[in-house]
């Protein structure tokens, strides 16, 4: 004879959220409080709307480089190899429009080819040989920085014509602007890799939340044994997770390199870091089953106004940049594990 | 293939580096039938299963399905639900992290671009069609874990699968949830839909099955209807032993009371239990009784201070002490057997002698390790004391079967010589072989003069060993009942408690 | 009968013995450099520059080099295992260890060829730091329960500013040969000094291995919290302990790192070398998820990966090529030791073996 439970409690309105998605308001909430923060003390310089379009402007690369890091952290994995593929990707394409004098559509294809190559063995090593996503992904890393240095052992600047002519277009936000010191008007712009980067974050919010495949992320790292149970093919899923990194981190190289005008092994320096702290930021959880785009964006967003911050208080020097992206990563991963315990607590 | 059956394994058979799982096993479903699927554990039964639904590959044997001339393989869990097979595991197969909706569709063939609104609305139906309480869109992790379990079957069901594999499904459902299951699953058999039933209850597979396999340490022993075989040669049937080993269930003889060993007031936690007092005798084996939920394993815990404790005053042996956390009452001689075998019992990867020795060596402290041949010594004694079936003392204990896991944690507690053992769900989910072992164990150490506190769902089994029940109703202690006043209606009584005209007092 | 039995046992064998990976690696290693270049293995006794005997040779700037690298990977081992995650912070902690280090050497000022303090203060000063560090990262993952990973990325990114604010960003200089002692040889003793501290640190974590319960208590943690906490264990504490040693073995490494060059370079120094030091671990068969480890293995691990650096570098590759090359014998080794790899191996030695014994069998 078996005891008769006691009623079910459930779980008020505030339950259904997320966690993700209340750790993305709260990245919201700090990047707006911070811009006024900064618009506030620094006046001049924070009210101008092209200081806001020069951050997209400056981290279009970055932003690229963390969505694809959350595609494949959502799914419980990860990638440190992002940075070192950016950085080959502007060494290849600088040798081949300068060096062989190729045409620009050879630079994206071979960008995209360089990043869906690295996504590929990454993945196929990590979802069908099911080694892990760390080890694979360092090797990764290493390899592909020493490959920068192999093709070409110094960094140059580029010259090919319609490459600098696609570079310098820019593409003027309607509407927004500021007037200069002789009172004309000056249209806020935005370059050419920062439609990219929208362009390609639109893409991952639909794959995310529209297809069966972008969902099958969200149950491969939730719970992997679970998602195998339900019949999703978590082999295919894991591998097109770096697949799509691997795909992404081809992308924003070619928009780093659209950016700074030359390729060098010093690109992007960092960058596989950064695109973690802004996805954390943003609400991604490295153990898999969490995370979003516009907390993405958002994240990197906030991790490159700390950095206008630090600049325009002076503090000039290149350390300071990495103890206030280190205190900010701390703060946040602190809120984060406090928020979440506490949504355990009300549960 | 016969007329009327729809599946039909023959001669399975299936190893794990040196343990033979499943040898020559053969396994008939027809249509329109509920069959139940019992043995001990390490029958084979699990690993039968997850050969058919496509999470293991057998060595050899061949699988029929109604409909094909040709022996079908089963490679992967997706291929056994395009088969027609649709499984719901007692360890909840969905995730927490997605929504219900998500849940109950996720996996399956859908061309196109998801549809939030359809899926939802689709979800809702379904839902509430089966009764169950909760709303598509929260996230999994949200409801209690018998929803959750509810949800996995809506899925099943959902599936319009021709046959349907229930593994111990009742485990944590109530008895108007169970019935409610019963309900499901006699529609499903009308529709022609064949029912495979894994379970230890004798008294469900009589009440909804039609026919039983039974299998015993690998092989099959027998099939039959259940209308041809008794409970008893049923039993005795999964044992293979004389009745006499069945399980006890004449109640306990009263005993003379020891002194009090541990005497706890107002103790709190961070769990939401109202404060207690507890008093515990020695060589006495007293129980908690209860519904689910009703927090009898929150008490224990606090009791051993695997919960925040905030608050009490806690006396053993005359003298007041503190336990706030694990160590503190490991010190004062108390041992505790978590109800959660997998999360809170066994360190997987680590061998069964280490194990064993575990806490004791955390007792005996950080700079004075036990020697090889002292740690080989305490395992070769559990092993043998206890009848622990294992490869060797090396062997890592996830390899072991679920009753064998449990004999080594209580090995590991036994060996620090306690004064007081509190055993929550110490016979969950393992065989009726291994539980009349550890019933009669805990009676010779009740006699020895050690306390214990035993908890367990089945109330026949409390009321067999216990001579002193503590009652809790809505996590709150509301009575205590000893002796004479040991009877089924008494604590049923006292757990619904009050007056007719509503006054719940205690 | 027999037959099967051995099969079995040499299955056992290869799926038991962890060290073998590395071993495997490592005489892969020395049998491409007896085909490549038999000279590789010369060690020669000769005179250093002061006229003290010095043993030289590839296999000594093997055992010296990868002194660092062996006795971070100590503590990388502790830490995975008991946190089931990795420590990307090493080189930074080794920068600021090192930072500090000079520091107290160097007392209030810039360069000196006097030493401001004694070595052995320096060093404890350093050791503290290293232990700060540690205990900063333990505490994150311990009680806020931050992936270890993502905890220590924080001292990655702010470790070098740190350990460059600390002096200002100045270039610091010692010029004690006492000191110098440390990352080169001792007068009159011919085996560089690293491979000495080395095997002390060895000889250390052996003894603690050994006469604690420290082994057994980082692989319960590590496999499971929950069981671990009701078995008496806080696993807050071993866990902030874990990250203390490794604390520990950075500042050990920052004395040698230091002594080498007598001076510091803060973005260059010991650069890159927590990922060789998880490498080293993931290379001694440790999974990196956590819970059982064996220490020997990673320390092999350690060694291989510099002999695979030696190699890379006599074969005349350019040092920042070189990571390339690590990455694709790293990988190799890696795929080569895969669970999944290895069963399909295994199943083609037993087919091949049982197809021998059918054709043996069919003989009368």
């Amino acid at each position: 004879m078996k005891m008769k439970s006691i009623h079910e409690k459930h779980s008020g309105r505030f339950g259904y959220l997320s966690d993700s998605a209340v750790l993305t308001m709260i990245t919201a909430a700090v990047f707006v409080l911070l811009y006024i923060f900064a618009a506030a003390v620094f006046q001049k310089g924070f009210l101008k709307p092209q200081t806001f379009f020069n951050l997209l402007n400056a981290n279009a690369s970055l932003m690229i480089l963390s969505c694809g890091m959350t595609v494949v952290m959502v799914a419980g994995g990860i990638d440190i190899s992002v940075g070192g593929v950016s950085a080959l990707v502007t060494m290849c394409c600088a040798v081949w429009l300068d060096h062989h004098g190729g045409s620009f559509t050879g630079a994206v294809l071979i960008a995209l080819g360089i990043g869906l190559a690295f996504g590929l063995v990454q993945g196929f090593l990590v979802a069908y040989l099911e080694i892990q996503p760390f080890i694979i992904t360092l090797a990764g890393m290493f390899f592909a920085r020493g490959m920068t240095t192999i093709v070409c052992d110094a960094p140059f600047n580029v010259q090919n014509e319609k490459f600098v002519r696609i570079r310098e277009t820019r593409i003027n936000v309607p509407f927004l602007g500021s007037y200069n010191k002789n009172g004309v008007f000056i249209n806020a712009y935005v370059e050419t890799g920062v439609i990219i980067a929208l362009l390609t974050a639109a893409v991952l919010f639909f794959v995310l939340k529209w297809t069966r495949t972008g969902r099958a992320f969200y149950a491969v790292g939730g719970n992997r044994q679970s998602a195998l149970m339900l019949g999703i093919n978590v082999k295919r899923t894991v591998f097109i997770s770096h697949v799509i990194c691997g795909l992404l981190a081809g992308i924003g190289g070619f928009v780093c390199f659209m950016h700074v005008g030359s390729g060098s092994a010093a690109n992007a320096s960092g960058a596989e870091m950064n695109a973690i702290a802004s996805a954390i930021i943003g609400g991604t959880n490295l153990a898999g089953g969490a995370g979003n785009i516009i907390g993405t964006l958002l994240g990197t967003l906030t991790l490159a106004l700390m950095q206008n911050i630090v600049s325009s208080a002076g503090l000039d020097q290149a350390w300071w940049t990495g103890i206030t992206i280190a205190v900010m990563l701390c703060i946040f991963l602190i809120l984060q594990s406090v928020i979440i315990a506490m949504r355990k607590k009300l549960k | 293939m016969k007329e009327n059956t729809i599946l039909e394994m023959r001669g399975i058979s299936r190893s794990f580096l040196s343990v033979k799982a499943l040898q020559n096993v053969d396994f008939t479903l027809r249509k329109g039938e509920i069959m139940a699927l019992m043995g001990e554990n390490g029958a084979g039964k699990s690993t039968l299963i997850k050969i058919l639904t496509g999470v293991y590959t057998k060595d050899s044997g061949e699988i029929y399905l109604e409909g094909r001339s040709c022996p079908v393989e089963i490679s992967s869990p997706q291929m056994a639900q395009e088969l027609g097979i649709s499984t719901v595991y007692q360890e909840i197969p969905l995730c927490p992290n997605l929504s219900v909706a998500e849940n109950i569709y996720a996996g399956r063939r859908r061309k196109g671009l998801i549809s939030w609104r359809r899926m939802n609305e689709k979800a809702k139906k379904l839902l509430t069609s089966l009764g169950i309480p909760a709303s598509p869109v929260q996230p999994l992790g949200s409801c209690s874990v018998a929803v959750q379990q509810m949800i996995a079957i809506a899925r099943a069901v959902d599936m319009e699968c021709s046959i349907l594999v229930l593994d111990e499904p009742t485990s944590s459902l109530d008895e108007k949830e169970t019935e409610r299951l019963f309900e499901l699953m006699r529609q499903l058999k009308a529709k022609g839909t064949g029912i495979i039933f894994v379970t230890h209850f004798l008294d469900q597979v009589y009440e909804v099955c039609d026919r039983v396999t039974v299998l015993r340490d690998g092989r099959l022993t027998g099939e039959y209807s259940v209308s041809d075989i008794t409970k008893v040669q049923l039993v005795a049937e999964m044992l293979g032993r004389e009745l006499s080993e069945a399980p006890v269930t004449a109640a306990a003889e009263e005993k003379p009371v020891g002194d009090v060993l541990y005497h706890g007031v107002n103790i709190r936690s961070s769990e939401n239990i109202a404060p207690f007092e507890l008093t515990v005798h020695k060589g006495e084996i007293s129980g908690f009784a209860g519904l689910l939920g009703s927090g009898r394993s929150e008490c224990v815990r606090a009791v051993f201070g695997a919960d925040k404790v905030t608050g009490g005053t806690v006396n053993m042996g005359g003298k007041a002490v503190t336990i706030r956390k694990p160590s503190d009452a490991i010190k004062q001689g108390i041992a505790y057997l978590s109800e959660d075998r997998k999360a809170e019992g066994i360190i997987g990867e680590l061998s069964v002698r280490e194990n064993i020795i575990l806490a004791l060596q955390v007792k005996k402290g950080f700079f004075r390790p036990f020697s090889k041949a002292e740690a080989e010594g305490f395992a070769a004694e559990y092993i043998k004391a206890l009848g622990i079936k294992t490869a060797s003392a090396d062997t890592p204990v996830k390899e072991l079967s679920g009753g064998n896991q449990q004999k080594v944690i209580l090995a590991r507690w036994l060996l620090t010589h306690p004064g007081y053992l509190i055993l929550d769900e110490p016979t969950r989910g393992i065989d009726i072989g291994a539980k009349a072992d550890i019933q009669r164990l805990v009676k010779k150490l009740a006699d020895d003069g050690m306390s214990v506190t035993f908890i367990s769902s089945e109330l026949e089994e409390m009321l067999s060993i216990c001579s002193r029940l503590f009652i809790m109703r809505d996590r709150k202690m509301v009575g205590e009942l000893s002796g004479s006043q040991l009877s089924e209606d008494n604590i049923m009584k006292t757990i619904a408690g009050g007056e007719r005209n509503g006054e719940g007092t205690q | 009968m027999a037959k099967e039995r051995s099969e079995r046992n040499l299955l056992s064998f290869f799926s038991g013995r962890q060290f073998l990976i590395p071993l495997a690696a490592l005489l892969a290693l020395v049998l491409f450099n007896l085909i490549v270049d038999p000279e590789f293995f010369r060690v020669t006794y000769g005179r250093n520059s002061e006229g003290y005997p010095v043993l030289s040779g590839n296999l000594v700037s093997i055992l010296d080099d990868g002194s660092e690298l062996a006795i971070l990977a100590i503590g990388m081992t502790l830490v995975t295992a008991a946190s089931g995650g990795q420590d990307v912070s090493a080189g930074a902690v080794v920068a600021i260890c090192g930072s500090v280090l000079l520091r107290v050497l160097c007392g209030t000022g810039v360069a000196s060829g006097q030493l401001q303090a004694p070595i052995i203060a320096a060093f404890l000063v350093c050791c503290l730091a290293g232990i700060l560090c540690g205990a900063f990262n333990g505490a994150l993952v311990a009680f806020f329960r931050i992936q270890p990973m993502i905890a220590t990325l924080i001292l990655f990114t702010a470790g070098r500013s740190i350990a460059a604010w600390i002096n200002n960003n100045e270039l610091l200089r010692v010029t004690d040969s006492t000191f110098a002692c440390f990352g080169g040889y001792i007068k009159g003793v011919p085996i560089p000094t690293p491979v000495f501290i080395a095997v002390i640190c060895f000889a250390a974590v052996w003894a603690l291995l050994r006469f604690t319960s420290l082994g057994l208590y980082v692989q319960s943690v590590g496999i499971s919290e929950k069981t671990s906490r009701l078995n008496g264990l806080d696993p807050r504490i071993i866990k902030v302990g874990v990250f203390v040693i490794m604390g520990f073995c950075c500042a050990v490494a920052a004395l040698i790192k230091v002594s080498r060059l007598s001076t510091i370079n803060y973005s260059v120094i010991a650069k890159d070398i927590e990922m060789d030091a998880i490498l080293a671990v993931a290379l001694g068969g440790n999974p990196l998820s956590g819970g059982k480890f064996r220490m020997s293995s990673s320390i092999l691990g350690a060694y291989v990966i510099q002999f695979l650096t030696t190699t890379l570098y006599k074969l005349d590759v350019q040092s920042d090529a070189l990571s390339a090359y690590k990455a694709a014998a790293v990988i190799l080794l890696v795929v080569l030791s895969a669970p999944a790899v290895r069963e399909k191996l295994m199943k083609l030695l037993r087919s091949v073996t049982e197809q021998k014994s059918s054709a043996d069998g069919g003989r009368i």
